[in-house]
């Protein structure tokens, strides 16, 4: 009991300003917090499969619970949503074995990651070798929001290193060739970027040369986004010595067993924090495309939202695709932060 | 010569083939994808009877804008709606500046305060607002915060000058007669500042007096426009937003009038901006050692002479790069607005134009080529301010 009120005293009352501070605080949540409770859960309507069933005067979360599977997985088609679950299976169980094995076999997984993986999730997705083609047209939901984010990873990734090898080449050509690009596509927001991808890019290509829209989306985010990891990977590099080069150079070796075997290993791994908040930033960025007509989850809410049997729900339909993205970009975010504490405690 | 000299050995490095030939491959390359592009282009342009050109700034616009700075009808130019885009676009961009900045400064410090409370609070909020995507907080205010907003007929008055309703904030308008003379006495004060700076300078290495210089700038910003105004003979007619019904249908008439886009946008980019500048000014506080306010109570500075000469001079020091890129990221995301319908650079001009006149090429250009352009001139202003606050070191 003294504890507690000494604790009480030291942390929330300890003099008269900061005593009003938490009265007003503990006024405010006391006004807002049980209204919220009640709407989202006591109030609410779980059961049911109509709009007539919420009556309650809550949330309706038979709006997510009818339309689910509409904001997972898009219009693909029922039969077929297997495919879809099997590519993000798949996924799942690569990336949380890579946690458990040793190192040595943690680049099978990673290669595997990069350059097997994406080929058997198109195949998967888009069909062929027997499968049922499926036009990107009807992809959507939350799996395209993961597609995209993937997509931009494993492109934006390599695209971003060779930018900032290039930003700092002794050979001038690429030097300013890489300055340029990284500094055009960091000066210009992404929406730019959505629409030119969408609106202008098909003029640039020979009429019969048809690239599908989501691809052209997907490439134009993957570069907006690799100039932003060159600037990252470009402090890495900027903080090694310049004893590394020269300690690599003495040893013979070329420009690029240099930089991929001593340079960028040591560089990257300073930066990982900056790279996953890269990452971070991506994902949050896949819902621009519904400015293009792609779908995503946020795109599929605002569709469900505006359905004319079901208006009225955009609330429910917002919380539930905040919910989602701010646990993913948390989780990442915290995992981020244990990995700067970890290598930080290493350096020292 | 020692230029030249080392010119001459940075020629003779690329002159090597096996530094030449990748260079010379770039360029071909470049140029051919340049080619390759305008060619196709061409054919593409040709087979749909369109042509490139500028020309069509000049025509009729022929659409409506709702909200606008400056004056603009269906009847002017693509120029112009493209100058009513932009202004939109700083429009938002500034206050957005100015609110994230505000809020980011409060918050950042709430986050180091002793108070527990306080202390949790600002963390959840800046946990929640960086990490849902801006444009789920823009459609979250717009199609709930403000579409929850009472009636016409039930609008709550604040004070008699914020009115606030479903069709938008009012607020009334200031009208100023012969306002160029606050004008006048804004520059004089400034050109005293400018020369009182000057002689401030020159004392203090003389005589190591401290003249005020701020002090007095604040007061003469504050006098000069008035006497000027009193003297130029200025009147100020405020216009208040009146109830007014047609056919029926109450409206406000009059006064300024903040559309829901504007609001929603707003409100959106300041809360989104301000959780990470609240990290920025956390982490610029956080990397002043105790060392520093240790020294200088030891030199007889007492607390507020510490936090304003040494404590905040240093922190600034951190906290402004990162915080310049935050400007830059609100200004390049206000571009966000095509979601919803306000009016500004990209949904004027790349939305509305663009499906108008089928321009792409063109319009896409004009568009990145002015966001490039602020993001240039936003971090050029801010390199210089750095470099002039950066450590000086012997």
């Amino acid at each position: 009991m003294e504890n507690i009120k000494i604790w009480l005293k030291k942390n929330l009352f300890s003099n008269w300003y900061y005593s009003l501070i938490t009265i007003f605080i503990l006024y405010v949540l006391f006004s807002t917090i049980p209204t919220f409770l009640d709407w989202a859960f006591f109030k609410a309507t779980f059961i049911g499969n109509t709009k007539s069933d919420c009556k309650s005067g809550g949330a309706c979360w038979v709006f997510i619970k009818v339309w689910f599977d509409k904001l997972i997985y898009g219009f693909y088609p029922e039969k077929d949503l297997w495919r879809v679950n099997l590519t993000f299976l798949i996924l799942i169980f690569s990336v949380a074995l890579a946690f458990f094995v040793k190192d040595k076999f943690k680049m099978y997984i990673l290669f595997f990651i990069i350059f097997i993986f994406p080929f058997i999730g198109f195949i998967l997705i888009r069909g062929g070798f027997g499968l049922d083609q499926v036009e990107t047209r009807v992809w959507g939901g939350l799996a395209l929001t993961f597609m995209l984010t993937f997509f931009g990873i494993i492109f934006a990734f390599p695209l971003g290193v060779l930018l900032a090898l290039g930003r700092r080449s002794e050979l001038p050509v690429f030097r300013y060739f890489c300055i340029a690009f990284i500094e055009f596509w960091r000066g210009i927001p992404l929406i730019t970027v959505i629409f030119a991808a969408a609106i202008m890019f098909p003029l640039f290509i020979p009429a019969n040369a048809n690239v599908d829209k989501l691809l052209r989306v997907a490439i134009g985010i993957s570069i907006f986004e690799s100039a932003y990891i060159a600037e990252v990977v470009r402090g890495g590099l900027q903080s090694l010595p310049k004893g590394q080069y020269e300690a690599a150079k003495s040893l013979g070796m070329g420009y690029w067993k240099m930089n991929f075997l001593i340079i960028l290993p040591q560089a990257i791994k300073t930066v990982i924090p900056g790279i996953t908040n890269t990452f971070i930033a991506l994902f949050k960025d896949t819902p621009l495309i519904i400015l293009v007509g792609l779908l995503e989850l946020l795109g599929m809410v605002n569709l469900a939202k505006s359905n004319s049997y079901w208006l009225g729900f955009a609330v429910e339909g917002y919380v539930f695709v905040g919910i989602i993205f701010w646990v993913f970009s948390y989780l990442l975010s915290r995992y981020t932060q244990s990995l700067e504490k970890k290598y930080s405690t290493e350096k020292h | 010569m020692f230029l030249t000299s080392q010119f001459k050995t940075t020629l003779k490095k690329n002159l090597q083939p096996l530094n030449l030939l990748p260079q010379v491959f770039l360029i071909l390359l470049i140029i051919y994808i340049v080619y390759f592009f305008s060619k196709n282009t061409e054919i593409n342009l040709d087979s749909r009877n369109l042509n490139f050109g500028f020309d069509f700034l000049s025509n009729n616009a022929g659409f409506d804008i709702q909200f606008s700075l400056i004056n603009y009808d269906g009847s002017s130019s693509y120029a112009k709606s493209y100058l009513v885009g932009l202004l939109n676009t700083l429009l938002v961009a500034f206050f957005g500046i100015i609110f994230a900045t505000i809020l980011g400064f409060i918050v950042g410090i709430s986050r180091l305060s002793t108070n527990w409370m306080l202390n949790k609070l600002s963390l959840i909020y800046v946990e929640l607002f960086r990490n849902l995507p801006l444009i789920l907080q823009i459609f979250f205010w717009y199609f709930v915060v403000i579409r929850s907003l009472p009636s016409t007929e039930k609008s709550v008055i604040i004070l008699n000058f914020l009115i606030i309703n479903l069709q938008g904030f009012y607020i009334p308008k200031f009208i100023f007669s012969n306002f160029v003379f606050i004008f006048y006495g804004l520059i004089l004060a400034l050109a005293v500042t400018f020369f009182l700076r000057y002689y401030a300078t020159k004392v203090f290495y003389e005589s190591a007096k401290v003249i005020p210089v701020f002090k007095i700038f604040l007061l003469l910003v504050i006098i000069f426009p008035i006497i000027f105004a009193l003297l130029g003979d200025v009147k100020i007619t405020i216009e208040y937003p009146k109830l007014v019904k047609n056919f029926g249908i109450f409206n406000y008439l009059g006064g300024v009038k903040l559309v829901p886009e504007f609001l929603a946008l707003l409100f959106s980019l300041s809360l989104y901006t301000s959780a990470f500048i609240a990290e920025n000014v956390r982490a610029g506080i956080l990397a002043i050692s105790k060392g520093q306010k240790e020294a200088s109570k030891s030199l007889g500075f007492n607390n507020s002479q510490t936090l304003k000469l040494i404590v905040i001079p240093q922190a600034l020091r951190v906290i402004i790069p990162p915080t310049t890129n935050q400007y830059l990221n609100l200004t390049k995301n206000s571009s966000l607005a095509a979601a919803i319908g306000y009016p500004d650079l990209t949904g004027v001009f790349a939305g509305t134009a663009l499906s108008q006149t089928g321009k792409a090429i063109e319009i896409i250009f004009i568009v990145m080529m002015t966001y490039l352009t602020i993001s240039l001139i936003i971090s050029i202003i801010l390199n210089w301010y750095n470099k002039k606050i950066a450590l000086v070191e012997r």
